[in-house]
């Protein structure tokens, strides 16, 4: 890459495009955002994640405008929103349900918008059609949004949202029912668009992998509440908490007591077992509870004992063969299950290990990341 | 052989109730009057044998189609009913819509309620309800001293026995028929849909354009049908609040009947009516028939 890292969140000079202020949303006495500040830049790709229920498409609503603020304020160019109506709103929303109108053909569905902006003729068809083409619609631009499939409505929401080229693109959950293949080239079109056109884009997801692969920044949110804001790296390498740990990709929680000195810690976790040591930047008191938390693919397995700060052993439960890597299950001699994941370089019939094979795993002192709560 | 019979009863059904009654009435549209019982000729019974078969369709002509196209008090009273028909459906669309969207857009825990009020007048006798608006509209009746009390009239007006009293009591009576389906129609909509016409650029009342009335289309035509085709040829609401100016084809065929007694003009009538009826329920059915295909 020649292009400078985009990271204007990093920069303290640079406005952001929207920010949410302190904002709560509550439908009658349930609180469905609880005073959730945020920034987003132009030309964004921001990612919300989160599980069912925890108010990712509540956010979006507030955005486009069909839900008002309870408390707080939300601005858009330094602007506050609330008194705009949606129809007035530079933003469009890809519905989670896609909203298509069932009375109109896919192509009139696409024109919709550009109808409303009283755009020329030529200039409505030339811009449906393209949108057609990017999201391979051609074939049914005269069918009826019953007479497609699933996939095929989702890719047609997402054209009538893209056509006006807003200047803030929401997308709840725009390929969910999308296959894998044509979910990968969408994510990259999607990328490409972003980069061309310059729109921020806001996307839900429930696909983590397709939140690291599209995202400039990730937000992981749970019960109306935002647990970390960062970049897909920084939320995989260093989350914050155990519950971010836990929602992004898979890990091993192992937590103790912890004994530190300068920027090693030692984790007592179990009687008669090694203390596990790690290296943080943060402070433990001596006795507090840590939790250290490694992803399966830096725990190594082995059938010798091998030289690294934390050698454990127990032996294979579990074989989870995914093709390109498989996962072991490992149980030490407290019940503990530590999964690691080893490269399949090599054919399945030469594999090294099978099940209750005696092991070996072991992790170095940096692994993992050390979190208090 | 079961499926055979599930197949069968409908038709049967249908040959009992309508194709049988239908070719009685046609039977006799095409026979002559005369002083007996039943008061026309001719006669069948099946122990006449065939000549006596033969005779009987030989006597049988359109004569009293002829009678029909050539006193043109029945032409003046089709056209009437189905202009009295036509404007009262509109009318009834004008009202109904409104109060169909009220209760889609209210709350939900209103709605049955809503409903309910909609069709509770037809848990009391049609022709008492006829009564009261009689009572309602008549010269001092309840809307006269009214607006005589709010002194926006000097004198009672007369609207019983008016063909406005005709129209309104047509409005009055069909109104739920026009509701119902519109609102079924409406129901259905999803809200969602109207977010995002207004996300796409729309305005409130651009979004109701083009969104609603479109999507509650086929709820309106059926509406209307149901309320076109019973109105044109109705009976009880011309006699009872109609004048005497007030021509409907219903009403003529009552008269027909029951007062003339000239039961072979009276069917001819019927099956004229019957005729002009099938246009619009052929179209009825077919909307029907777009509206599953579109839910499908
Ligand atoms: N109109 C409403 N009235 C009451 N509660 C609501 C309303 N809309 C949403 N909620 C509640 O607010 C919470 C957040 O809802 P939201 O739709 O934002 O979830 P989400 O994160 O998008 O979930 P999902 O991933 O399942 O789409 C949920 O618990 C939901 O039940
Ligand atoms: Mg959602």
């Amino acid at each position: 890459m020649t292009q400078p890292a985009f990271s204007p969140w990093d920069d303290p000079a640079a406005t952001p495009l929207i920010q949410f202020r302190n904002v709560t949303k509550r439908f009658g006495t349930f609180t469905a955002i609880e005073g959730l500040s945020l920034d987003i830049f132009e030309r964004e790709f921001f990612a919300l994640l989160g599980p069912s229920g925890c108010g990712k498409t509540t956010m979006m609503r507030m955005l486009a405008g069909f839900e008002d603020v309870t408390e707080g304020q939300i601005l858009l160019n330094g602007q506050d929103i609330a008194p705009v109506p949606p129809n007035k709103r530079a933003v469009n929303m890809m519905f989670q349900s896609y909203a298509l109108f069932p009375h109109l053909s896919v192509w009139d569905n696409i024109a919709f918008g550009l109808r409303r902006d009283r755009m020329r003729k030529d200039a409505v068809a030339s811009r449906v059609d393209e949108m057609l083409r990017l999201t391979r619609l051609e074939k049914f631009a005269n069918r009826k949004p019953h007479q497609i499939s699933g996939g095929q409505r989702q890719r047609v929401a997402l054209a009538r949202s893209l056509a006006k080229a807003p200047k803030l693109l929401l997308l709840d959950e725009p390929l969910g029912a999308l296959d894998k293949k044509l979910r990968q080239d969408t994510q990259f079109e999607l990328m490409d668009i972003q980069e061309t056109t310059g729109t921020t884009f806001v996307i839900v997801t429930h696909d983590q992998e397709e939140a690291m692969t599209v995202a400039s920044r990730v937000a992981v949110m749970d019960e109306g509440k935002l647990m970390q804001v960062a970049t897909p790296d920084q939320i995989y390498e260093a989350p914050n908490s155990v519950y971010v740990a836990d929602f992004i990709g898979d890990v091993n929680i192992i937590s103790g007591r912890a004994s530190q000195s300068g920027d090693k810690v030692a984790i007592a976790w179990a009687e008669g077992e090694p203390q596990i040591q790690g290296t943080t930047s943060r402070q433990f008191a001596p006795g507090q509870t840590c939790h250290f938390a490694i992803r399966p693919e830096k725990v190594a397995i082995s059938a010798q004992k091998p030289d690294a700060p934390n050698v454990l052993r127990g032996k294979v439960l579990d074989i989870a063969y995914l093709g390109n890597i498989s996962t072991y299950h490992v149980e030490l001699p407290t019940g503990t299950i530590i999964k690691a994941q080893t490269a399949n370089t090599r054919r399945i019939a030469r594999r090294s290990f099978t099940w209750e094979d005696p092991v070996w795993i072991s992790f170095s002192d940096t692994a993992g990341v050390l979190l208090e709560h | 052989m079961r499926r055979l019979a599930l197949i069968a009863l409908p038709y049967i059904w249908l040959l009992a109730l309508f194709l049988v009654p239908f070719l009685i009435v046609l039977k006799i549209s095409l026979s002559d009057l005369a002083l007996a019982r039943p008061p026309y000729v001719p006669q069948w019974n099946f122990g006449d044998g065939w000549d006596a078969l033969k005779a009987f369709f030989g006597s049988l002509d359109l004569e009293n189609f002829v009678f029909l196209s050539e006193d043109d008090l029945y032409w003046r009273a089709y056209i009437s009913s189905l202009k009295i028909a036509l404007i009262s459906t509109l009318i009834t669309l004008l009202v109904g819509f409104p109060m169909a969207y009220g209760i889609a857009r209210s709350p939900e825990e209103w709605r049955p309620t809503l409903l309910m009020l909609i069709i509770l007048p037809f848990w009391t006798s049609f022709l008492i309800r006829v009564y009261a608006w009689m009572g309602i509209l008549s010269k001092e009746g309840l809307l006269n001293q009214f607006l005589l009390w709010l002194g926006l009239i000097g004198e009672p007006l007369t609207i019983l026995n008016t063909n406005t009293a005709v129209y309104i009591a047509i409005v009055y009576t069909y109104l739920p028929f026009m509701i119902l389906p519109i609102y079924a129609a409406l129901d259905r909509l999803d809200d969602s849909l109207l977010e995002a016409a207004e996300d796409l650029g729309c305005s409130r009342i651009q979004a109701f354009w083009l969104i609603t009335v479109p999507l509650a289309r086929n709820g309106v035509i059926a509406g209307c049908f149901l309320v076109f085709i019973p109105a044109i040829g109705e009976v009880i609401i011309p006699s009872l609040m109609g004048g005497s100016g007030t021509l409907m084809i219903g009403k003529v065929l009552w008269e027909e009947f029951f007062s003339n007694r000239d039961w072979p003009v009276a069917s001819a009538v019927a099956i004229i009516l019957l005729l002009i009826l099938i246009i619009p329920i052929i179209l009825f059915q077919r909307n029907e028939q777009n509206q599953r295909e579109a839910e499908r």
